[in-house]
Parts: structure tokens; C-alpha cells; sequence
């Protein structure tokens, strides 16, 4: 039933109060649910049915973004944090819950101490909360917690209160800056879509991440869904839009079922529809699903898309804000640009602003990954170092390796070298050093990975994903992908890394969209900090890091080898040959794979590459 | 059983006809349309292409055009159990490429085919987002996590096992 102001308000008072429960929270994110988390939250719910336990409820929830320690439960109010828990621990939870007592098995232990509320894990320490603020305290399938925590506050604050002027001079005073990639002003982009002239203007929200190694707008829609429509109605609001579209990945099954369900509980409440909390405001919003094309994700593919087309970008001018979906004026943002701009509306553009550095604002939110030990989403305020996330944060790199580079920015972006470990995270220094914000993707990779294979590895997806509209792209990267191949197959000729510089140069240049402008950053970034690397491919047939196949010898040390013949039992080709006690074993490098299969087995260790 | 007029008496099930109808009138509705045909057949065959064109006024080959460049739909059945290994940064990172490697030898087909006897099809997809279980796979629902090369053999065998009791 469509609620009044007064209705929400009473809605609030209520929820906030059965929220003050003791409440089993089980994230049910997407890495968690693949860990069995949907089992854990059913064993309780029905071992608290038999108890009849009173007060007590079990609620799935948003991603925490501890996922190397998946499936994740806390115990909400009082915060305890238990971790790679498993279906069968449902009794002892429970018991121990209504027992006023605590599961110290399951609890994460820091210096030797265990850790009592899951703020105060070291993994927390450095970050700060914003567009996640929600993820793991509420029910994203229940509207009413999310209006219980202040939810949908903002739109009404802005329906009533505010002018459409207002509301650009808010969003811009705060600095907001696009978490899609680009970082252009959200305020600015905001004022060009109003200022447009035109009865029909549509608000887009950007749900494709394609970035590979990318999940940080899948979490905010599976853990908080409707800060992202209310953000869209805002948005709508201000620019005099009446329709939103959402364009999502149809990877994300679960994120697009909890916005179904947030789509249809916000119009049962009247907070989409016609006549928005009695204002005549009139707001919808409609999904649209993408269907595997990284392309898409740039803004004049996505709108064709939208329309039913090969997702093929457009030259721009002109740009969306005057020609956009469906040929009207349109305002395109991603889902965590989206999800700040409640709390920035409720909390004032100073505060915002208060966080971060002098021309980039906030926080980010970054999907951490590759070798790492704290392997999961972590949101940090503008400014920190690589360092504070990596070693803080992130825990640093397993298996007591060395860290040798983060991929910030997944295929446009660069990588950082050790070198540089102390850069700041914020638009401007990243630029500064040829590496670019992006959407959030950070990969930590330690000295076992090769950088030229790494660039091949990023080529790979360009070429596969180039829309193959403009030749550039379409054909540079071809060519460039194969100049790498070569290089790392042993056949690299002098003269090829300058090759690549220049065939790099002109498709940056020439390329109609992103997608083939920033194409070539992985290659310019690793030639610029790992250039001994290529030459040591090309010159001397040698890959430094031991990943490049074609370059390996698998070799046995004689004066290791104890004769007992595993390795020769072990090879899948028949590579190895020898007799137990005859004299060392000898490999074949003729016939030899290089799996390593024989590596691992030897018990001597006598066997390298 | 539904002919559609001027196709040469070819027919469409049900299912494709109101999913034609669901979408016909909808701004940009063929994309929809495609997900469920997808959805419900697993492919997108000639027949339901003509069928779509004829209620929602696409051209054919737009609609071919639409089909080539998502790589979500296609125009072949894929095996019974569609394994998607995940070649996302994150897994890569984690030795993904072995694992793809694995399944190939195991059932001697290529990335992108279907076994002989139409069990399994092999994929390699975009990030599937569960990095922090990186490598991953995905089997039709079931998800697979930090999965090695020595594991591929038995995790076949638990869907051919299951194949041979039914
Ligand atoms: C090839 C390519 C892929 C992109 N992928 C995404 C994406 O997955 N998500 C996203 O929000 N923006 C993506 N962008 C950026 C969008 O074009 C656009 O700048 C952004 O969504 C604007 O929103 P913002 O200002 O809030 O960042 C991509 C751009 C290019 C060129
Ligand atoms: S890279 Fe494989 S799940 Fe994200």
C-alpha cells in the first residue's frame, strides 16, 4: 500500500526498535553463497523454529567484504564476528547465543587474542564505510530495514525541501567524483542533464562491471539495493527525468533478484511510481540485463544496448546529457557514484568533503584480490597508500613471497611496481604515475608472475571484447596481442618493444571509444617499470618470473636426485627417463610439457625450472 | 502449436509465444526476449529467430547481428552440464589456465565445445564474481571454488556418476 510521510516515518520508529533484537546476521553475498551460506541460514532458522527461541531471528545479509574467511555470520547487536563458518556449526551458534556465550572456535584471532565485534579486526582498521555502510547490518530483501536506518530520508528531505538547484549545488559542493572509471564531477554532469531542455530525460545507472576481478557494484546491489534507487529518484528529481533505467550483468543472478524485490517493495510503498510520497513526483525504474559484452559498459553502447542493439559505441559529441537513450537527454552513473549520494544529501556536502584529499573526495571502494591473504571488498577514504591496503589491509602477500605489482584499474588501468608501493590512492597521483583509478579492480601479484604474460593476459580480453567497429581497436590490438605472444613464446625480435610503444601510441589516439583508448595501458605500464622483463624474453630467451612455458627448462640436479624413479612414474608424456639406482634421471626437454607435475612430486626437491 | 504466417509452415511452442507477446510493443524488447528464449532453450535456434523477427518487426538479421555479438547467447545447444571455468583477472591470477587445461584433456574437447555425447560443454567466461574463491567454476547452478588441476577428474565423475543412476 502507498505510504505517507508520516507512514514512513512510523515504519522507521518500529524497525529501528525490532532491529535493537539479538539478530543472526549470515552474509548471503555472492562468494558466501557459493560457500554454502543459504544452508547455514536455513539449519538455524530451523533449529531456532524447535527451540522456539523468542527475540531471536536469523536475517540474510549484505557482503562484509572478509570474503577469504567466508561464510561470514555476526551477531548483531552486540557484533560478534564469526568466520568460515559452516552449516553444521548452525546448533552451537544458536546455543551459544541464547546462552548469553560465544563460539571461540569460530571467532578470528588476532595477535592471540580473539576478536570481539568485527569492526575491530585489523582488516577494518584503515577502511571507512560509506557506500557499504548498509552491507551486513540490514536485510536487503526488507525495505523496512533499510528505511530503519535512515533509508529513503534523503528523497524526502529533497521532495520537500529542496529545489532541483539545491540539489546540484549539494552533490557538487561535496566533490563527488564518478566510480565508474573516468572520475568526471558528478555535480557537473548533473547540472548539464538538468540545464538540458526537453520533456522526456531519462536517469541510467551503470550496473555492468566488466572490469574482470571486479565486484564491488555487484555487493552494494546484493547488500543494499535500494540506496541505489533512492539515489535514482534524487537523481530523477533534479534533472526532471520520470523513468530510470538499470543496466546489469546477467552474471549477477543474485544481485538482479534483490532488485526485483527492492524494485517492487519501493513501488507497493509508493516510493517509485506516480505521486511519490504525495509530492507529484513521479519516478520508475525498469532493469535491463546485459548479456556478456565488456563493451557495453561504455555509456553510448550500454543506451544501444538498452534499445535493443549491438552494444556498438557512438562517437561522442554528442554526449548522452543532450542525446542519450532513446535519442533524449540522459544521465548515466555507476552504482557506487549512485550509492554516496544519499548519505551526501543527509549528511551535507562539508562532511563528504571532509574525507579524502584536496581534488578527490570520499571513499572508494576497491575489490581486492590475486595473491593476497585478506582476499575480499574493502572501502578506503581517498589517500591511503597502496601499502596501507596491501600490507594493512590486505594482510599482505601468502606463501612468504615478495609483493611485485598491483593491476589497478583491470584492463585500462596499470600496474603499480614495488617501487612505487607508497603512492597515494587518489585520481591525481595515479595519473601521475601512467596508472588510472578505474572502477575498483586491485590485483595483487607476487614474484612469481611474469608482467609480459600479464599484459598478453589483459591483450587477450581487449581482443576478444573489441566491439570491432573501429579498425584501431579492432586491428591494433590484434597485432600488438600477437607482437606479445611472440615474446613470450621465445620468438620476440630486437626492436619489438618499441614496436609495441608505437603501435600503443596510435591506438590510444585513433580508438572510438574507451575500450581501445585505455587498451594499451597494461602493455605501456609494464614496459614502463618492468622493461628488463621483456628483454630478458626477447634477448635471452629467458622469462625472469618462471610462468612463461615455451621459455622453461624443467631440469633434474644430479646431485640431488636419489634415484627412486617417482618422477619418471609421474610424467604424463613419458618424458623422464632413467632406472632406479642407474644413475640420476634425465628429462627429455623435446618431449617435456613443462606441467610440473614432477616438481611437485620429487621428495628431494631435486627437480627445477 | 502456433504457425506463423508466411514462414513456410514451420511452428513455435507455446513458451515462445508468449514470450513473443510479453515483449512485442516494448522499447527495446528484443534483448529481453532473447535472455528468456536463451533461458528456456538453452540456444536461440533459426526457427525462434524467425518467429521473433515476424512479432517484433526486427529484421532477421539484426536480430543474427544481436545474437553474434552477445556472448551470453548462442546459436548451438550446449552440453547438459555447462561448465564455465572462470579466465577473470583474479582466478587467472590463481592458475586458472591450468584448470581450463585439465578439463580439456579430461574431456578432450576445446574451449567453446560440446563432448560426443552431449554431456558437457566447456566455457570460458568473465569474472563470474566469487574472486575471493578464486579459481572458480561454475557447473549449470553449482559453484566450485579454489579448484586445482588434480580435482577436475572427480568432479566430472560426480555428474557422469549421476548420469549413469538416473
Ligand atoms: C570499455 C568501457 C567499459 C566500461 N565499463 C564500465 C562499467 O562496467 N561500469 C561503469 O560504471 N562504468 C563503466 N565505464 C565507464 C562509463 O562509460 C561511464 O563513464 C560511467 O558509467 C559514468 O558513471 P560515473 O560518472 O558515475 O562514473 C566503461 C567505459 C568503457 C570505455
Ligand atoms: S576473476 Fe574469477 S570470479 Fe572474479
Amino acid at each position: 500500500m502507498k505510504k505517507t510521510v508520516q507512514d514512513i516515518e512510523n515504519i522507521r520508529t518500529q524497525t529501528k526498535l525490532s532491529m535493537k533484537n539479538i539478530r543472526i546476521m549470515v552474509c548471503a553475498g555472492t562468494g558466501c553463497t557459493s560457500s554454502k551460506s543459504q544452508k547455514i541460514i536455513n539449519n538455524i532458522s530451523k533449529i531456532l523454529k524447535e527451540k522456539n527461541a523468542e527475540g531471536i531471528s536469523v536475517e540474510k545479509t549484505g557482503c562484509f567484504g572478509f570474503c577469504a574467511k567466508g561464510p561470514i555470520v555476526v551477531i548483531d547487536p552486540m557484533e560478534i564476528f564469526y568466520e568460515q563458518v559452516k552449516p553444521e556449526d548452525a546448533n552451537e551458534i544458536v546455543e551459544a547465543t541464547l546462552n548469553n556465550k560465544v563460539v571461540e572456535r569460530l571467532m578470528a584471532k588476532e595477535n592471540d587474542k580473539f576478536v570481539e565485534r568485527w569492526h575491530e579486526l585489523n582488516f577494518y582498521n584503515k577502511q571507512k564505510r560509506i557506500a557499504l555502510k548498509n552491507c551486513g547490518y540490514i536485510n536487503p530483501e526488507n525495505i523496512d530495514e533499510y528505511i530503519a536506518v535512515d533509508g529513503y530520508k534523503a528523497l524526502e528531505k529533497v521532495l520537500l525541501e529542496y529545489s532541483q538547484d539545491d540539489v546540484v549545488k549539494i552533490i557538487s559542493d561535496s566533490g563527488l567524483r564518478g566510480r565508474g572509471g573516468a572520475g568526471f564531477p558528478t555535480g557537473k554532469k548533473w547540472l548539464f542533464a538538468k540545464q538540458v531542455e526537453g520533456n522526456i530525460k531519462y536517469v541510467c545507472c551503470n550496473a555492468d562491471e566488466g572490469d574482470p576481478g571486479a565486484f564491488m557494484d555487484r555487493s552494494i546491489l546484493e547488500g543494499d539495493p535500494h540506496s541505489v534507487l533512492e539515489a535514482m529518484a534524487i537523481a530523477g528529481y533534479t534533472i526532471g527525468a520520470k523513468q530510470g533505467y538499470i543496466y546489469i550483468r546477467a552474471e549477477y543472478p543474485i544481485a538482479v533478484h534483490r532488485l526485483k524485490i527492492a524494485i517492487k517493495q519501493a513501488k507497493d510503498y509508493g516510493l517509485l511510481g506516480k505521486n511519490i510520497l504525495g509530492t507529484g513526483f513521479d519516478f520508475d525504474i525498469e532493469l535491463r540485463l546485459g548479456a556478456g559484452a565488456f563493451v557495453c559498459g561504455e555509456e553510448t553502447a550500454l543506451m544501444n544496448s538498452i534499445e535493443g542493439k549491438r552494444g556498438e559505441p557512438n562517437p561522442r559529441p554528442p554526449y548522452p546529457a543532450v542525446k542519450g537513450l532513446f535519442a533524449k537527454p540522459t544521465l548515466l552513473n555507476n552504482v557506487e557514484t549512485y550509492a554516496n549520494v544519499p548519505k551526501i544529501i543527509l549528511n551535507g556536502s562539508k562532511w563528504y568533503s571532509s574525507i579524502g584529499t584536496e581534488t578527490s573526495k570520499g571513499t572508494k571502494v576497491f575489490a581486492l584480490g590475486g595473491n593476497i591473504n585478506n582476499v575480499g571488498l574493502v572501502e578506503v577514504p581517498m589517500g591511503v597508500t597502496l601499502r596501507e591496503i596491501v600490507e594493512d589491509i590486505g594482510g599482505g602477500i601468502p606463501g612468504g613471497r615478495k609483493f611485485k605489482a598491483a593491476q589497478i584499474g583491470g584492463p585500462s588501468g596499470g600496474c603499480i611496481p614495488d617501487s612505487l608501493i607508497d603512492t597515494k590512492i587518489d585520481y591525481e597521483s595515479l595519473a601521475s604515475i601512467n596508472s588510472m583509478m578505474g572502477s575498483g579492480g586491485l590485483i595483487v601479484m607476487d614474484d612469481s608472475k611474469c608482467m609480459v604474460n600479464l599484459a598478453k593476459f589483459f591483450l587477450e580480453f581487449t581482443v576478444d571484447e573489441s566491439c570491432g567497429k573501429c579498425p584501431p581497436c579492432r586491428i591494433g590490438t590484434k597485432r600488438m596481442l600477437e607482437i606479445l605472444t611472440r615474446i613470450t613464446e621465445g620468438n620476440g625480435k630486437e626492436g619489438d618493444v618499441e614496436l609495441l610503444e608505437e603501435l600503443a601510441s596510435s591506438i590510444k589516439k585513433a580508438s572510438l571509444c574507451g575500450l581501445g583508448q585505455t587498451a594499451p595501458n597494461p602493455i605501456l605500464s609494464t614496459i614502463r617499470y618492468f622493461r628488463d622483463e621483456y628483454e630478458a624474453h626477447i634477448k635471452y630467451k629467458k622469462c625472469p618470473a618462471g610462468e612463461c612455458k615455451k621459455l622453461m627448462n624443467v631440469h633434474i640436479d644430479p646431485e640431488k636426485c636419489k634415484q627412486c624413479g617417482i618422477c619418471k612414474k609421474t610424467c604424463p608424456v613419458n618424458a623422464i627417463s632413467g632406472e632406479v639406482r642407474q644413475g640420476p634421471f634425465k628429462i627429455n626437454p623435446e618431449i617435456c610439457i613443462k606441467c610440473g607435475a614432477c616438481i611437485e612430486k620429487c621428495p628431494f626437491k631435486a627437480i627445477s625450472k | 502449436m502456433k504457425r506463423c504466417k508466411g514462414c513456410n509452415g514451420y511452428s513455435v511452442d507455446d513458451k515462445m509465444v508468449k514470450i513473443a507477446n510479453k515483449y512485442k510493443g516494448v522499447k527495446g524488447g528484443i534483448m529481453g526476449a532473447l535472455h528468456e528464449v536463451q533461458d528456456e532453450y538453452g540456444y536461440i535456434s533459426e526457427i525462434n529467430q524467425k518467429y521473433l523477427s515476424d512479432k517484433l518487426g526486427v529484421p532477421l538479421s539484426e536480430i543474427y547481428g544481436i545474437i553474434t555479438f552477445y556472448s551470453r547467447f548462442s546459436l548451438m545447444p550446449k552440453g547438459k552440464y555447462n561448465i564455465q571455468a572462470c579466465m577473470g583477472t583474479a582466478c587467472y591470477v590463481k592458475g586458472a589456465e591450468a584448470v581450463i587445461k585439465a578439463f580439456k584433456d579430461n574431456l578432450n574437447i576445446d574451449v567453446g565445445q560440446v563432448t560426443e555425447d552431449g554431456l558437457f560443454s566447456l566455457e570460458s567466461v568473465r569474472c563470474i564474481g566469487a574472486c575471493g574463491l578464486a579459481p572458480a567454476i561454475v557447473i549449470n547452478e553449482d559453484v566450485y571454488g579454489k579448484v586445482t588441476p588434480d580435482m577436475v577428474p572427480n568432479i566430472i565423475d560426480t555428474y557422469r556418476k549421476k548420469e549413469a543412476t538416473k
